[in-house]
């Protein structure tokens, strides 16, 4: 099972040199390194407290780092978040950040309020485009975002994350805490997206969905990268599981997953 | 107490509590989109009137080099921020400012001043005291965005201090009262009723039409109850805390400036009698808990009532009576909160 | 260098200031002093204990005006008579009131959040000030004059010279008891209000009652303060007891450093040096009166907030060679006296925790459905499953952090769901928070006797006069014990935050271990460490375990938790999805579905 080949097709969007991220004393990653291009989806899976979260938020200007993160051609020291928007970088957080008290129409309207401030009048052509997505968000778009199950919820995320029209779009862990019947309908959507041209990074800890959907994928552990290959290649790789549970974790009959 | 009496004390109640209402109303907004508590508010109202007062004289106000003042240190900061930390330096929008505040400074010297229009004398005063507000954000409170809410507490009361002190040297120790909108009083039964009350109540219903269509209706607004609501979603929309701040202080320089501009008519202002009045705007915001405009606008009109009542019946005691007022509020928080705070934000 | 020298060398220096310096000097040297014992009770207040309050200015007032009222007045009400127009029953009568004032004030505002004490304190500050300027007994706007001298024995204290003196020595008795108290078990409840309040609550603290006692000692300073003004000054007005006074006050504490006690003096002496200095100056450069120095002042608070929040005398700490630094901050310890109160461990396999269809809703999300588990005594319990699976909400149920919906969670047998975490903590339910909650300046040995709050008993009065130091030091030897347990006995006097991350998380276990709980709920203890750090950890646990200790863990390491626990349950989804064996949880079907993900 081959997994020393890069990710080298196709032009690339993103690329993270030598990532660094201490929280005080603690290194949260360490070296990392890696590369989406165009068109791809990228997935980056790992077990809890790997660090991915941290990967996300250091690319997007949250938290400080070290190394350097090229996005679309130009490397700036640790930018705040509102540049990173602006060139193109859209993030879907864990904690989705959704403005509760506003409504689901609010919400998606503020997500292009970068490109409004820039002159872009167009926003309302966007909105029926993410609604032809989220049907489900068109028919309750006056509720308050507040309202909403949690699937509803993440759809809301991806959608105002769209409607920034975003060349790259980073969602951490969109299967959290949805039931299996919403997860496959989420990953389904980010496959359409794909589709559609929106280039992808996806983290999460559901590594089969994850793997399956990837162009290409890493594993980090513990802060740094273990594994990295196609997605295909690694979705068979039973090293996954032993990240996962352990290494004393009996896998052999359940390797036929 | 007659009906007579009660009726003009009422009067007199309404009309500082609607004054009270849109103080409270700035000190709701900036505190919910920026965390910070609007200390010098009062100083923008008595700037707006005293600078009112001036025109209204035929005297240049020297408040316009205040402007250029802070200008200077604003283009200084962004020019050595460009430098060391390469954060782009946005030409265009300093020279727009550049030449705004030469037009003011321009306006306020060339114009013939006491023969204005009473609307354009206003709007002058406006136009003067409203660029205020960003540029204290972007020199005061800018470089702490993410400190603690006791840190800007401080920075707010140490701005307010300072513009006190600035506003004796500008405005002088004199206080001053301006001409009113109009000489025109109505008779509504026994009771005379100042048309600068209508005013200040036309200007309160306005203001809140205004800006319900403001944060309702617009994609600004909407941005800035965003911020309030959630500011790390508001940031992954692309608004920046800073710019939140900056559109907050100006809104909140305005209206303290107008509600400044409403009163100076019917009491005389000083240099720093800001002060106390904006404390009354607290009391309102307090009451409605720091976070409800409905209920803080009720509790300013109560407190205003409840002031002009005081200052017929036990006059001495009318501060004390204003001031207490909070307690029964805090009490109810108090009793009502079992949480442990920790202070960390 | 001893700090016992450097405090008597500056004494001192302080004593011998007035034969030297020209009477304006020593005017000034006591309005300084004046100042630092209110500033003395802020840096308490703001410093210490997080809470900020403008009303200082007040309390003065309510001391200055009660001195002057019982001195002057010719003909005192029925009660008051006894006391003759002394000025001791002044200061005594101001003592009183001030600290009544103190707690009905405290006891409204210091139960909320941030910002309403501030503002509370800004409003009484404020009402107070016209209070004193609006009765006609206390004089009005003109104030009361003629106050006579203090006079001890027969000795009257009645030129700058005398008085200052009874200031710097009443100031140098201030320090010595604040120091007192924040070096004992209730100073160390005090110093954890800042950013440590949950974790206090959790060690049994009463924060609430903490916050009254550092808001009633502030205030007492300031009472004392105005009886010496009033006195030294012999005519006040309402003017100096403003809140523009209040704002002062907290200016100068912010100058000197509001976390550090010879900032106080410090910030105090520049203030008013400059204060003085600007006066001076202003009228040169504007050309007429008017009270521009507050622009100085001003702009300088806003920089120095910018620039160097914690002020200017940690700066110029710094810059004290080595030599002249003070080098035994630390209580050096003695044999025991005697064990502390610790009752048995109850036998092994007693059930200790239940919790019973606890079930946890916010709004419309459930996040704990019906969740049932059992812990016994000698057993380790792990709770693992996915992100977002409901671990830590469960967890806080259990903790007393949050209370469920429905449900009960049963510890020895009483129903805990609702209490209070300092009631729970007295049950016998210690715990750790995962994200490490130290206080980074104290020393490891500090943190850890934080865990023994509750074995103690020794309040304010025996901290500042020192009566406590036998139960301290029985205090601070468990504390010892409990560190040399863990494997951190060479770190006792090791400031906290510089331990690795790994030995905060043990200093957490040891503080937790401190209160002898038969219960111990660990969050997370092996996340961020490195492989050694966490064997050292496991080996503990099993220590404790052989020791008749239960134990709950909330973990994602699965090696860590595979090879250590008795028993798993896992969560997906707000609901126990399996339970068991760990060799058994790691071949089961459902929980590896949870992890890795069903076929999407």
């Amino acid at each position: 099972m081959s997994t020393i080949t890069e990710n080298t097709q196709g032009k690339c969007l993103l690329e993270v040199s030598n990532l660094s991220v201490a929280y005080g004393k603690v290194d949260a990653l360490m070296n990392f390194n890696m590369r989406v291009n165009e068109g791809q989806i990228v997935s980056v899976v790992g077990p809890n407290g790997a660090g991915k979260t941290t990967l996300l938020s250091a690319i997007m200007g949250v938290l400080a780092s070290k190394g350097d993160v090229e996005f679309d051609g130009s490397v700036e020291q640790c930018p705040p978040i509102e540049r990173m928007v602006v060139r193109g970088l859209g993030l879907v957080p864990e904690k989705r950040e959704l403005f509760s008290s506003m409504s689901i129409e609010d919400n998606l309207m503020l997500g292009g309020f970068q490109r409004y401030r820039h002159g872009d009048r167009s926003l309302n052509e966007t909105l029926d485009e993410v609604y032809n997505i989220f049907p489900r968000l068109k028919e309750r778009r006056i509720q308050e975002a507040g309202t909403l199950s949690g699937g509803e919820r993440q759809m809301l995320a991806v959608g105002r994350a769209l409607m920034a029209k975003p060349k790259l779009l980073m969602l951490d862990e969109p299967s959290l805490g949805l039931a299996p019947l919403i997860t496959r309908e989420i990953f389904k959507i980010i496959d359409q997206l794909r589709g559609q041209g929106v280039s992808i990074l996806l983290v999460e800890q559901n590594a089969r969905a994850a793997l399956k959907l990837a162009d290409y994928a890493y594993v980090l552990e513990m802060g740094e990268l273990s594994m990295q290959g196609t997605g295909q290649d690694l979705v068979e790789d039973p090293r996954i599981i032993e990240s996962y549970l352990g290494i004393n974790s009996k896998h052999q009959d359940i390797l036929s997953i | 107490m007659d009906l007579d009496i009660a009726l003009i004390l009422g009067q007199d109640g309404i009309t500082s509590g609607a004054i009270y209402a849109l103080l409270a109303l700035c000190i709701l907004l900036v505190f919910t989109v920026t965390r910070i508590l609007l200390i010098p508010l009062g100083e923008f109202s008595v700037f707006g009137a005293l600078t009112l007062a001036s025109i209204q004289a035929g005297t240049p106000s020297r408040i316009v080099w205040l402007l250029v003042v802070f200008f200077a240190f604003q283009l200084i900061l962004d020019l050595y921020a460009g430098f060391r930390n390469k954060t782009p330096f946005h030409l265009r929008s300093h020279i727009l400012w550049a030449i705004y505040i030469g037009l003011v400074v321009g306006a306020m010297y060339f114009l013939p001043l006491a023969s204005l229009p009473m609307l354009i004398q206003v709007l002058l005063a406006l136009a003067v005291i409203t660029p205020l507000g960003p540029q204290i954000y972007r020199l005061f409170f800018q470089p702490l965005v993410a400190a603690k809410s006791l840190v800007l507490l401080i920075v707010s009361i140490a701005v307010h201090v300072a513009l006190v002190g600035i506003g004796l040297l500008v405005f002088g120790p004199d206080g001053a009262q301006t001409q009113p909108f109009s000489d025109a009083v109505y008779q509504w039964g026994n009771l005379a009723v100042n048309s600068q009350t209508l005013y200040i109540i036309a200007a309160f219903f306005s203001m809140i039409l205004v800006l319900w269509y403001f944060f309702g209706k617009t994609l600004y607004g909407k941005a800035l109850r965003a911020t309030a609501v959630n500011r790390v979603g508001a940031q992954l929309m692309g608004i920046s805390p800073i710019f939140a701040g900056k559109i907050t202080f100006a809104m909140a320089a305005f209206m303290g400036a107008f509600a400044g501009i409403l009163i100076a008519p019917i009491t005389t202002l000083y240099y720093d009698s800001g002060f106390i009045i904006s404390l009354k705007g607290f009391v309102g915001a307090i009451i409605g808990g720091l976070a409800s405009f409905p209920v803080a606008a009720a509790g300013s009109v109560a407190v205003g009532i409840i002031e002009a009542f005081s200052m017929f019946w036990a006059s001495d005691y009318k501060e004390i009576i204003v001031f207490t007022l909070i307690i029964p509020f805090l009490l109810w928080k108090s009793l009502t909160s079992r949480h442990i705070e920790e202070d960390h934000e | 260098m001893k700090s016992k020298y450097l405090f008597v060398g500056f004494a001192a220096l302080m004593a011998l200031s007035p034969l030297i310096l020209p009477a304006y000097q020593v005017t000034l040297l006591n309005y300084i002093g004046l100042n630092a014992l209110v500033v003395l009770g802020l840096v308490l207040l703001t410093g210490v204990g997080g809470m900020t309050s403008f009303g200082q200015a007040a309390l003065v007032g309510i001391g200055a005006y009660s001195t002057a009222y019982l001195t002057v007045t010719e003909q005192l009400p029925q009660f008051l008579m006894w006391t003759g127009g002394s000025p001791w029953a002044g200061l005594l009568l101001g003592i009183v009131l001030t600290v009544i004032s103190a707690f009905l004030v405290g006891g409204l505002t210091l139960k909320l959040s941030g910002h309403y004490l501030p503002l509370g304190t800004i409003a009484w500050g404020i009402s107070l000030y016209y209070f004193f300027s609006t009765i006609e007994s206390l004089g009005g706007h003109s104030g009361i004059s003629n106050i006579p001298s203090i006079s001890i024995a027969s000795y009257a204290l009645d030129t700058s010279n005398k008085m200052f003196y009874l200031i710097w020595l009443i100031l140098f008795v201030a320090i010595i008891l604040t120091k007192n108290i924040l070096n004992s078990r209730e100073g160390r409840a005090i110093r954890a209000l800042k950013g440590g309040q949950v974790m206090a609550e959790s060690m049994g603290v009463n924060t609430f009652r903490s916050k009254m006692v550092v808001f009633v000692i502030s205030s007492v300073f300031a009472s004392i303060s105005g009886w010496l003004y009033a006195h030294n000054q012999s005519f006040i007005n309402p003017t100096p007891f403003g809140l523009q006074m209040g704002i002062d006050y907290l200016f100068m504490a912010l100058l000197g450093g509001v976390g550090s006690i010879w900032g106080a003096i410090f910030g105090a002496g520049i203030f008013t040096m400059l204060r003085q200095w600007l006066q001076d100056l202003m009228p040169v450069i504007f050309g007429n009166d008017g009270q521009y120095e507050t622009i100085v002042f001003g702009l300088m608070i806003v920089l120095l907030m910018q620039k160097a929040p914690s002020g200017l005398w940690p700066m110029l700490v710094k810059l004290v060679p080595p030599r002249f630094k003070a080098n035994d901050l630390h209580t050096e310890l003695t044999e025991p006296t005697q064990a502390l109160p610790a009752g048995d461990l109850p036998p092994k396999g007693t059930l200790i925790l239940e919790a019973k269809n606890v079930t946890k809703k916010f709004g419309g999300l459930v996040a704990n459905n019906n969740m049932n588990l059992k812990i016994h005594a000698g057993e380790i319990l792990a709770l693992i499953g996915p992100n977002g699976a409901g671990k830590s909400t469960m967890f806080n149920q259990l903790s007393g952090v949050d209370v469920p919906t429905s449900g009960e969670v049963i510890f020895l047998g009483e129903k805990i769901n609702g209490m209070l975490s300092r009631e729970i903590a007295k049950k016998g339910l210690s715990r750790t928070f995962q994200h490490v909650k130290i206080l980074p300046e104290m020393t490891v040995l500090e943190n850890v006797v934080i865990g023994a709050h509750l074995r103690g008993k020794k309040g304010v009065w025996a901290s500042l006069f020192r009566l406590d130091r036998e139960e301290e030091n029985n205090l601070l030897n468990e504390a010892k014990f409990q560190l040399e347990r863990v494997g951190l006995g060479d770190y006792l006097y090791t400031e906290a935050g510089n331990l690795a991350l790994g030995q905060q998380r043990i200093l957490e276990i040891a503080r937790a271990l401190c209160a002898h709980p038969s219960l111990l709920l660990l969050d997370e203890p092996a996340a961020g460490l490195r492989l050694k750090e966490k064997q050292a950890l496991a080996e503990l646990l099993m220590k404790l375990k052989a020791e008749g200790m239960a134990t709950l863990l909330v973990e994602h390491d699965m090696d860590f938790v595979m090879n250590l626990v008795d028993h798993v349950v896992v969560m997906e989804f707000g609901e126990k999805i399996a339970e068991g064996l760990p060799e058994d949880i790691q071949k089961n079907e459902a929980v590896l579905e949870a992890y890795l993900g069903g076929a999407a």
